[in-house]
């Protein structure tokens, strides 16, 4: 126990140092920040998948609920920023409550019906007839409130403060209930475990951490549109990047994300059809010799890994 | 005598688990029919039948995976049937189905997830008595429950049931599986926890199980053919019809 509140505050106290050097030593600040994004975004998932199997592929429509959470608050109902992000997260778990029937459904069928979901919030923000609210399909400007440095060390924080989410959820009692409840929900159950409580609380909070990144990455940015916040590319990022580190640890999305994330600014701007070659054989490596992640090999030779 | 004094005295009469008229089956399909059992304090009560018979379907109900169409269940006296699993859990009934374990934990999370209700000090001192009882599972402790025998499994899971302190243990076919060494062993399990004051109810296909029956129940085709002492069942033919079909 000792040793993994040691590795969980190194985890934390790097992943800081990192982010915090970060914009010193690259000269684009928005590549650490969505860096961060995705890994945030990436534990959210994390908190879903790995602690119950659910695989959201509308992850998506919580970021993009959060960053129109946070317009609407700024545009319509004047709030300060920080408000409004807290706020904008919030929206997401309003979508995250009413959505939590799909909860009933596992498999592919929770993941289709998360995808359909998402784009049903898609096109109901970017409606021609939304636009007194959402702007419709014209976008967004908060560049009243554009505040890129102050926004990105928002994100780190939220990066943290999910890391250390994850890092309570898998050495909790509450984490392993999870636990128990993906492998066998009725065995679960007969221990007293409220699957259907259980199950709800870690949907909402892995829509609050897709809604809070949505929030700050709206502020970061200041401008657009329901194309970009609702495209289905973050869900799949997202997703991958847990399931390439390995889902229901705390090291697996961040190491899933600084590869994969990291391999795509190498080369995936530069020379996009090797980056597509190189990514897609590195998935089918992965699936096929490593179905838990990176870590995984960690783990195999016995190595705890947090 | 005091109110207390009263209330006490009438929590010692009542059963502590008393079920009748009950009615239930899957979606349209009635399985049991008006079926009444009861279990007193410190009794072990075994419900025999054959395959098909309904014991699962009777422990399933009784625990809250299916729901009462008719009749009625109280536990110490407080209707229960229109309450979730938890809930029943946290009464003071354990559950031990087929499988018990979950095996992707490890044999200390299984454990823990068994104390679940349990305050973490409780939880502990539990698990230390567990531990005392079940030696081998402290040993491998770290170990998935996937990596254990079935007989090791049984025993975990009758420790995970063990492990919420629970008044009544439920248990289905506690022997499924398992060669006759284990099931001794699991006998002797269940005795030695008896003597610690803990009820039990077990639904069984082993007659082997009568050695400790303080009352049995026989189970045919949805309905309750037979209850009463062992000895009365020596001299009943329940025992034929419901394995046999053979009717006297």
């Amino acid at each position: 126990m000792r040793r993994n509140k040691l590795s969980n505050a190194i985890i934390l106290v790097v992943l800081a140092v990192l982010f915090i050097l970060a914009p010193l030593l690259y000269p684009n600040q928005s590549v650490p920040f969505q860096m961060m994004a995705f890994m945030t975004l990436a534990q959210g998932v994390n908190l879903l998948y790995g602690f119950t199997g659910y695989l959201p592929f509308g992850y998506v429509g919580f970021f993009g609920s959060g960053a129109y959470g946070v317009s609407i608050l700024v545009l319509l109902l004047h709030w300060s920023v920080i408000p409004a992000v807290i706020g904008g997260g919030l929206f997401a778990v309003v979508v995250a409550l009413l959505l939590s029937p799909l909860l009933r459904l596992s498999g592919a069928y929770f993941s289709i019906g998360s995808l359909a979901a998402s784009e049903i919030v898609y096109y109901v923000v970017s409606n021609p007839n939304m636009q007194n609210i959402t702007q419709g399909p014209y976008g967004v400007n908060l560049a009243g409130i554009y505040d890129p440095n102050t926004s990105y060390y928002a994100m780190l924080v939220i990066l943290l403060i999910f890391t250390a989410v994850v890092m309570y959820v898998k050495n909790s009692t509450f984490g392993m209930s999870l636990l128990a409840i993906k492998e066998d929900p009725v065995s679960a159950a007969m221990a007293g475990i409220n699957v259907v409580r259980r199950r709800v609380a870690i949907w909402l909070a892995s829509a609050f951490a897709a809604g809070l990144v949505g929030a700050v990455y709206g502020w970061y940015v200041s401008v657009f549109y329901p194309s970009s916040v609702f495209d289905l590319t973050i869900s799949i990022f997202a997703i991958v990047f847990t399931l390439f580190g390995g889902g229901g640890t705390v090291l697996g999305p961040i190491v899933g994300t600084i590869v994969l994330y990291g391999l795509y600014n190498t080369i995936g701007v530069s020379s996009p059809q090797y980056f597509q070659l190189i990514y897609g054989l590195l998935i089918v490596v992965l699936v096929m010799f490593l179905p838990q992640g990176l870590t995984s090999l960690l783990k195999r030779r016995g190595i705890n890994v947090p | 005598m005091t109110g207390t004094d009263q209330q006490a005295q009438v929590k010692n009469t009542v059963s502590l688990l008393d079920v009748s008229g009950v009615k239930t089956g899957y979606d349209d399909l009635q399985i049991l029919w008006d079926l009444s059992i009861n279990v007193q304090r410190g009794e072990r009560v075994i419900v025999l039948g054959a395959n098909g018979a309904g014991k699962t379907t009777l422990l399933k109900t009784l625990v809250g995976l299916l729901p009462v169409w008719e009749g009625a269940i109280h536990l110490n006296g407080e209707p229960v049937q229109t309450l979730r699993i938890d809930k029943r859990i946290s009464r003071g009934i354990s559950y031990l189905s087929e499988v018990g374990v979950v095996a992707g934990l490890t044999i200390e999370e299984n454990l823990r997830i068994g104390g679940y209700h349990l305050a973490s000090g409780a939880a502990r001192s539990q698990m230390a008595v567990m531990y005392d009882s079940f030696p081998d599972l402290k040993v491998r402790r770290r170990e998935t429950a996937s990596s254990l025998s079935g007989g090791q499994r049984k025993m975990l899971a009758v420790a995970k049931a063990l492990m919420s302190r629970p008044r009544l243990v439920i248990m289905d076919e506690p022997s499924a599986g398992l060669s006759p060494l284990f099931v001794t062993e699991v006998i002797s399990m269940v005795n030695r926890f008896h003597d610690d004051g803990i009820s039990f109810l077990i639904a069984e296909q082993n007659v082997k199980f009568l050695e400790i029956a303080d009352r049995v129940y026989v189970l045919d085709a949805g309905r309750m053919i037979f209850t009463g002492t062992v000895e009365e069942l020596h001299r009943n033919d329940a025992l034929e019809r419901a394995y046999f079909g053979v009717y006297g």
